[in-house]
């Protein structure tokens, strides 16, 4: 089993995200995290999908995902073919604020997006296992609430969806 | 300015549909209504339930290679048609399926007869999609038929709601001819075609398989010029039949868990198999792991999923295999593979004679359902066309029926839908009132849809039912005898009259019982104009054979 990415590229269309995830689900495949937004080009959305699973497994899922109508795009990629990141908040009260824990916050290179009379809330952007190291750490003091996004990628390789577009027959 | 549903008829019309299959409700009403008035351009059938409209436009989808035209209302008549579009997904059947819904300031209120069938039907449709205003009425309908009947065919829904359908609107169509995310067709790679034809120019035991996408890409003369040119043995799918005459001299028979011998057997022998619009099922491949290890796979395949998907190929062969089976046929060698053709012959005739010969010829015991369909054989026209539900009566009218010409079999291959038969063969008789249309069905799978029978008096499609009734649910118990240890768990069926039924149904109806009345039966009921209801009583415990066991290797084919 490896982790890959898989980015897709679709039209704006209700209901693509659940024709996508169906696929997933039918084969009880855990999606271990998934990001959907708008992409660079207009009107078209990229969906970036993290998954552990095997290479048979990925191929045959890309090319299930593929399938589908309104999906014009989709590639794989494994830990080391994307740069990705994933974010992190996390909700600590003030009176747990102490020098040891500003330590970490320099450590971490985190940052207060916001501070309230109660709790300040940290932001850290990183991998998957750098906010869970952070989260561990900052468990014993008493945090609040921790709230992770799904990865964001960018691909190494080179592929355009524009000149994908470009070139229909 | 036209009102939402009249848009909808209109563009049925302008698709060139002929038949809608439907069922109206509330929420599909205005549709119907603008109905009334287009009768003259558009025929409407009245099924019995929801599930007969979809499975009769399935059966008229098959024969015809049209788009299968369906009309349901919302809630439960949306409901209704799933099974017939599962059926249709896996079986590749282009579907139009139009639903009507809730008023859109309704929806996700739990109004009455409100379901979210666009969300029910996501898994079994190739595409959907919900209309809540008059304008995206026909750019809708004509999307759903592109997707429908382009690349590997499929069922769509659009589901209408009854706001749209009675707002007004311009009507102004513009049939779909691409959509920017689809591609339907992948442009054939030259050089996978010559790696092909490499790999069959040298092999010295190639074997072709074929399935329903030679049928679906009308490549049947393609397909046989190729055979014709290599002389490769080739033998069908389930689906396939029909795709190349049973007379040609390289056609060795079918695959598959109850197919031929000798195409199993020597499916773990040849040396470059060649599969042609085929999916590599597991009712034709037994295990996996033991399936042609031996052998190159060329695979010729429209739908980019399904190469590597159950079997891994030396080389795909991407694309309508209309086009690429031409060019592998320019670019083969011309050959004959005459001792390898007789390996296929001798294993034959060990089939015929372990198990055919009484099959089609049996002469003490019960009836066997061979003799029944032998006795069509010698009475049917010849491009008759053969419908059939599922289970033993399915796969032995498989085995024997004469298949003379494509398009002559409707039956559920992928999803193995009881209750399919009898609303199939009303859809294909109403494409083509002339054709002979010969329903062979089992007492479990009529009684599942056996209300279509008044949808059959309606129409007066002159169908002419086979009812080989052995009293019990067939093929469970043959699995129940072989490997339940003969517990026969709920199986056996205490069956009404079935001659009062269809008597009731205003059929023309006979039952037989004994061996010296089938012929002269099989005989009346193939030269009457209208529909006809024949009953034959058949041996209670019989099994079918050549049979693979699950699990099983195709080498482990049994013949008893």
């Amino acid at each position: 089993m490896n982790r890959y990415t898989i980015l897709v590229y679709t039209e704006n269309f209700i209901g693509i995200l659940n024709r996508i995830t169906i696929i997933f689900t039918r084969r009880g495949i855990n999606i271990n995290a998934l990001t959907a937004s708008e992409s660079r080009l207009d009107g078209i959305h990229k969906i970036t999908i993290e998954v552990t699973v095997t290479p048979e497994q990925i191929e045959h899922l890309v090319k299930q995902i593929e399938k589908v109508v309104d999906v014009i795009k989709a590639y794989y990629f494994t830990d080391n073919e994307v740069v990705y990141q994933e974010i992190a908040l996390y909700k600590i009260p003030i009176e747990s604020l102490d020098p040891s824990v500003e330590k970490v916050i320099r450590q971490f290179n985190a940052h207060i997006i916001a501070a309230e009379k109660e709790f300040v809330v940290l932001e850290f952007t990183g991998h998957k296992e750098d906010t869970q190291a952070l989260l561990e750490i900052l468990k014993p003091f008493n945090l609040l609430e921790f709230s992770r996004s799904g990865r964001v990628a960018i691909a190494k390789p080179k592929f355009s969806v524009q000149e994908y577009l470009n070139n229909q027959t | 300015m036209v009102r939402g549903a009249d848009i909808v008829v209109k563009s049925l019309i302008a698709e060139n549909a002929e038949y809608i299959f439907g069922y109206p409700g509330g929420a599909i009403m205005p549709v119907y209504d603008a109905l009334y008035d287009y009768s003259a351009q558009i025929k409407h059938v009245l099924t019995r339930h929801e599930q007969g409209a979809i499975h009769a436009a399935q059966g008229y989808a098959r024969v015809s290679g049209k788009v299968g035209v369906v009309l349901a209302t919302s809630g439960p008549g949306a409901t209704n048609l799933i099974t017939g579009l599962a059926d249709a997904q896996i079986d590749s059947t282009p579907l139009v399926c139009i639903t009507g819904q809730v008023a859109a300031h309704l929806l996700g209120s739990d109004a009455f007869q409100e379901t979210d069938v666009v969300g029910l039907s996501m898994p079994g449709t190739k595409w959907n999609i919900q209309v809540r205003s008059v304008e995206d009425i026909a750019p809708a309908i004509a999307k759903a038929f592109h997707i429908a009947m382009t690349g590997r065919p499929g069922p769509v829904l659009v589901d209408i709601t009854k706001n749209a359908q009675v707002e007004f609107g311009e009507f102004n169509y513009i049939p779909c001819t691409g959509i920017r995310s689809y591609r339907p067709f992948q442009p054939i790679n030259t050089q996978s075609i010559q790696a092909a034809a490499e790999l069959i120019n040298k092999a010295e035991r190639p074997y072709l398989l074929f399935g329903q996408g030679v049928v679906l890409a009308h490549a049947e003369k393609e397909l046989q010029e190729f055979v014709d040119k290599t002389g490769i043995p080739a033998a069908c799918t389930l689906l396939g039949s029909g795709a190349l005459p049973e007379t040609h001299p390289n056609y060795v028979g079918k695959l598959g868990m109850h197919g031929n011998y000798a195409p199993n057997l020597l499916t773990n022998k040849c040396d470059v198999l060649i599969a042609v619009g085929m999916r590599f099922d597991d009712r034709v491949t037994g295990d996996l792991k033991r399936y042609a290890k031996q052998a190159k796979v060329i695979h010729l395949e429209l739908d980019p999923s399904e190469i590597d998907k159950n079997v891994k190929c030396a080389v795909p062969v991407l694309g309508d295999c209309k086009k690429s089976l031409a060019m592998l046929t320019q670019a083969v060698d011309q050959k004959s593979h005459l001792s390898w053709l007789e390996k296929f012959r001798e294993l034959e005739a060990q089939e015929k004679e372990a198990v055919v010969a009484n099959d089609l010829h049996a002469t003490h015991g019960g009836l066997h359902m061979g003799e029944v369909i032998r006795l069509i054989n010698q009475f049917k026209e010849k491009d008759a066309i053969l419908v059939t539900d599922v289970g033993q009566h399915q796969m032995i009218a498989w085995r024997y029926f004469d298949f003379k010409t494509t398009r002559t079999q409707v039956t559920s291959g992928g999803l193995g839908t009881m209750g399919f038969a009898l609303p199939a063969a009303l859809g294909a008789q109403l494409h083509d009132y002339k054709k002979q249309v010969i329903c062979v069905v089992g007492d479990g799978g009529i009684q599942m849809t056996i209300q279509e029978l008044g949808t059959i008096m309606q129409t007066k499609a002159p169908v002419k039912i086979v009812l080989l009734n052995n009293n019990y649910l067939g093929m469970v118990r043959q699995w129940q005898q072989l490997f339940f240890d003969k517990r026969y768990s709920f199986t056996e069926l205490d069956n009404p009259d079935f001659i009062k039924i269809a008597e009731a149904y205003n059929f023309k109806a006979r039952k037989v019982t004994e061996r010296e009345d089938l012929e002269a039966a099989v005989a009346e009921m193939l030269v009457q104009d209208g529909p006809y209801f024949l009953e034959v009583v058949v041996e209670k415990e019989d099994n079918v054979f050549p049979m693979i066991a699950t699990g099983c290797s195709v080498e482990e084919v049994r013949l008893s």
